[in-house]
């Protein structure tokens, strides 16, 4: 596989102008992120002199591009490596190869110096809210830690944002000197999101922010930062594996498979008529709450192929109802089947001619 | 679905946050802790008794009076009439006296090589677990390797040799002159054999130490809260002093505690083999390790003798098992 088939930008011919992927809306593209061909390689080491004897492919070239205010979902099942995706934006991993573009500078060359400027404007929301906060360390501080890094403000400065901050997320002041098992699961997730918050962030990525709440917690927190990006033009990275969840919350939804995007659309276009067979077989799989309703489901075989080693051509082709020869042996590139519906799939309009629909 | 978010009902009126720093905080908690206290009390008791011994001891350290052996604690002097609190030894020295002398001894070398281990192990253990590879490696192996030395053997020899020839370890003079200052003795031989003992000491015990130090790094540092601060652009010092070491230190405040008391227990089992430190410089041990030969004859002895150890073990562990709970804000106290 070649590197430029991976990277959409070559391959769209339909819409040259705009930009990768640009969402098909109204208003003009402005991009805050882009994402080309970002890979992450985790090395196994093995042998006598832990030599590297092979790689696992956790993110083996994937591409997007995020719009100012936007909400770009990222799901797939675990192991897809959405968290790495995340990870490697941020530089909490090493990427292999790739770009990432935010506000005109590739991320991912920057100087540690560089780097710590920028760490500003991205912030990251955590999966377990009770884990990401030091447990010895007042809730207050947590929060100011940043703004203490990057020398913002004085001490009453940083103590009025932190303030401001618990507001804005609906705890009481008082909770700064508290600590994080004073806290419930949902509560604790309101001070990460203080956390990032406080650093007046442009983009924050949330690693499965709601996955480890209760689901009456899910929705308060999730409507919560829906208000905070209307009221601070915040852009979102939400790495899922709700599909509800995501549906909620997103403006467009990529879908991952073993380190690759399969497909990447408008929410609602993706939900209705999606164009690749496992976001088909995922979608059909959201539990419904009405039991009258029976909706086909397509159930899939097999387990997630080892990123270690994936399959040839089309790396969904094991499990694929749909599967043809040539799946096997080539690899479909992400294209713009339709304006602003990408989709990695040599039949992708068979699919969505296909049942069911949801 | 749709929630409302508290935000707009909370009052805002000015909370006055009384801010208190972290350690004022400790301190408070520490002070709730009943047990604690009462041995941090008793601790600091038995330090100034033994270093004010020279002022408060009611009889000469060394003064022999065979007129008045074995003679039981709260009994008065045959001659004089003054109390010997807590009876003589088989010379008719007073044992309070002695035991008040003893403790400048055993207080120091137990002090100082666990203090000296404890600092070797924590540096050791830190750099080991955050660092990994091979600087893990070398200091793991080395562990490995020290921890295989039969103390006590070497103990032995190091003594043994020093006795035979002082100047085979030069120990510097400021050294010995600090340690005969705070210990009291007066030979420099005795001071030499006090400073081998605690160096020995330290340089054997710092493996378990270092060992459970790394263990603790390792498990804090894959703690997503590292994570988090390292996303927010802390450097890899601030990371280190500000989540890591807290996070990882406070088993090693219990570790400390038993490290202590196993060295007075230590220092004990060498005198009573004939080597550390002997008769007529008294310590823990060896008053303890001499009383034994009486057991059977005159059983208070080996009770008296044993009282300060047992009585600062106790108030060393209880004051460990304190600090380790005021350190920990997830502990109601």
């Amino acid at each position: 596989m070649s590197d430029v088939e991976q990277i959409p930008t070559r391959v769209a011919p339909t819409q040259p102008a705009a930009g990768p992927m640009a969402a098909t809306q109204s208003k003009p593209p402005d991009p805050i992120l882009d994402v080309r061909n970002l890979k992450k390689h985790f090395p196994v080491k093995g042998g006598l002199l832990r030599r590297t004897v092979a790689h696992v492919k956790a993110v083996d070239g994937v591409s997007f591009t995020m719009q100012r205010g936007e909400t770009l979902g990222l799901v797939g099942e675990s192991g897809c490596g959405k968290t790495t995706v995340g990870r490697t934006i941020l530089r909490l991993e090493k990427a292999t190869a790739g770009e990432v573009w935010f506000e005109g500078r590739d991320i991912l060359k920057l100087s540690i110096w560089h780097l710590k400027a920028l760490r500003r404007d991205m912030q990251i929301i955590f999966q377990d809210p009770y884990s990401s906060l030091d447990p010895r360390i007042p809730v207050g501080e947590s929060i100011a830690e940043g703004l203490l890094i990057h020398g913002i403000g004085t001490k009453q400065e940083r103590e009025e944002k932190v303030r401001e901050a618990l507001l804005r997320v609906g705890l009481h002041p008082s909770s700064m000197q508290r600590f994080p098992h004073q806290f419930s699961g949902g509560q604790r997730q309101r001070i990460g999101i203080a956390r990032a918050l406080v650093m007046e962030p442009k983009l924050i990525i949330a690693d499965e922010p709601v996955s480890a709440l209760d689901v009456s917690v899910q929705s308060q927190v999730l409507n919560l930062m829906r208000e905070l990006q209307q009221e601070f033009g915040l852009t979102y990275l939400f790495i899922a594996h709700n599909l509800s969840v995501v549906e909620h919350i997103s403006d467009r939804v990529a879908v991952m498979y073993l380190g690759k995007i399969v497909e990447l659309a408008d929410r609602k276009q993706l939900f209705s008529v999606s164009r690749h067979p496992y976001s088909k077989a995922l979608i059909s799989a959201i539990p419904v709450a009405n039991p009258k309703i029976r909706r086909q489901r397509i159930i899939l075989e097999g387990d997630v192929p080892s990123p270690l080693n994936p399959p040839s051509g089309c790396r969904f082709h094991p499990r694929c109802w749909m599967a043809q020869e040539i799946c096997r042996t080539v690899e479909p590139p992400l294209e713009e089947k339709v304006p602003g519906h990408w989709a990695a799939c040599h039949f992708a309009n068979d699919v969505a001619a296909s049942l069911p629909h949801k | 679905m749709a929630t409302t978010l508290p935000s707009a009902s909370l009052p805002l009126e000015e909370t006055t946050i009384q801010a208190e720093s972290q350690w004022a905080t400790v301190l408070r908690r520490f002070m709730r802790h009943r047990m604690a206290m009462i041995s941090a009390v008793v601790l600091v008791v038995i330090f100034i008794a033994s270093f004010l011994a020279p002022f408060i001891a009611p009889f000469g350290r060394d003064s022999i009076d065979l007129g008045n052996r074995f003679v039981l604690p709260f009994t008065p002097n045959s001659a004089t009439g003054q109390i010997h609190w807590l009876g003589t030894d088989h010379l008719g020295r007073d044992y309070f006296t002695r035991l008040l002398y003893a403790g400048r001894i055993s207080l120091t070398v137990a002090l100082v090589s666990t203090l000296l281990s404890t600092i070797i192990g924590l540096v050791l253990g830190v750099l080991a677990g955050y660092f990994g590879g091979w600087v893990d490696m070398l200091i793991t192996r080395t562990l490995e390797f020290v921890a295989t030395f039969p103390l006590f053997i070497i103990l032995l020899i190091l003594v043994t040799v020093l006795l035979e020839d002082a100047n085979l370890i030069p120990i510097p003079g400021f050294i010995l002159s600090t340690v005969m200052w705070v210990t009291a003795v007066t030979r420099e031989r005795e001071a030499q054999v006090i400073v081998l003992v605690t160096v020995v000491i330290a340089l054997l015990f710092w493996t378990g130490t270092a060992r459970l130090m790394r263990g603790m790094v390792l498990s804090v540092r894959e703690q997503p809260y590292i994570e988090s601060s390292r996303a927010l652009g802390g450097s890899h010092m601030r990371v280190m002093t500000r989540h890591v070491f807290p996070n990882a230190f406070p088993p090693i405040i219990v570790d400390f505690t038993l490290g202590l008391n196993g060295i007075l227990v230590l220092e004990s089992s060498l005198s009573f083999l004939g080597f550390g430190i002997q008769d007529p410089i008294p310590t823990w041990g060896n008053m303890l390790a001499f009383a034994q030969s009486y057991m059977f004859q005159h059983p208070w002895m080996t009770v008296v003798a044993g009282l300060p150890i047992l009585f600062t073990s106790l108030a060393i562990n209880y004051m460990g098992d304190g600090l380790r709970d005021a350190l920990d804000p997830r502990m109601k106290l």
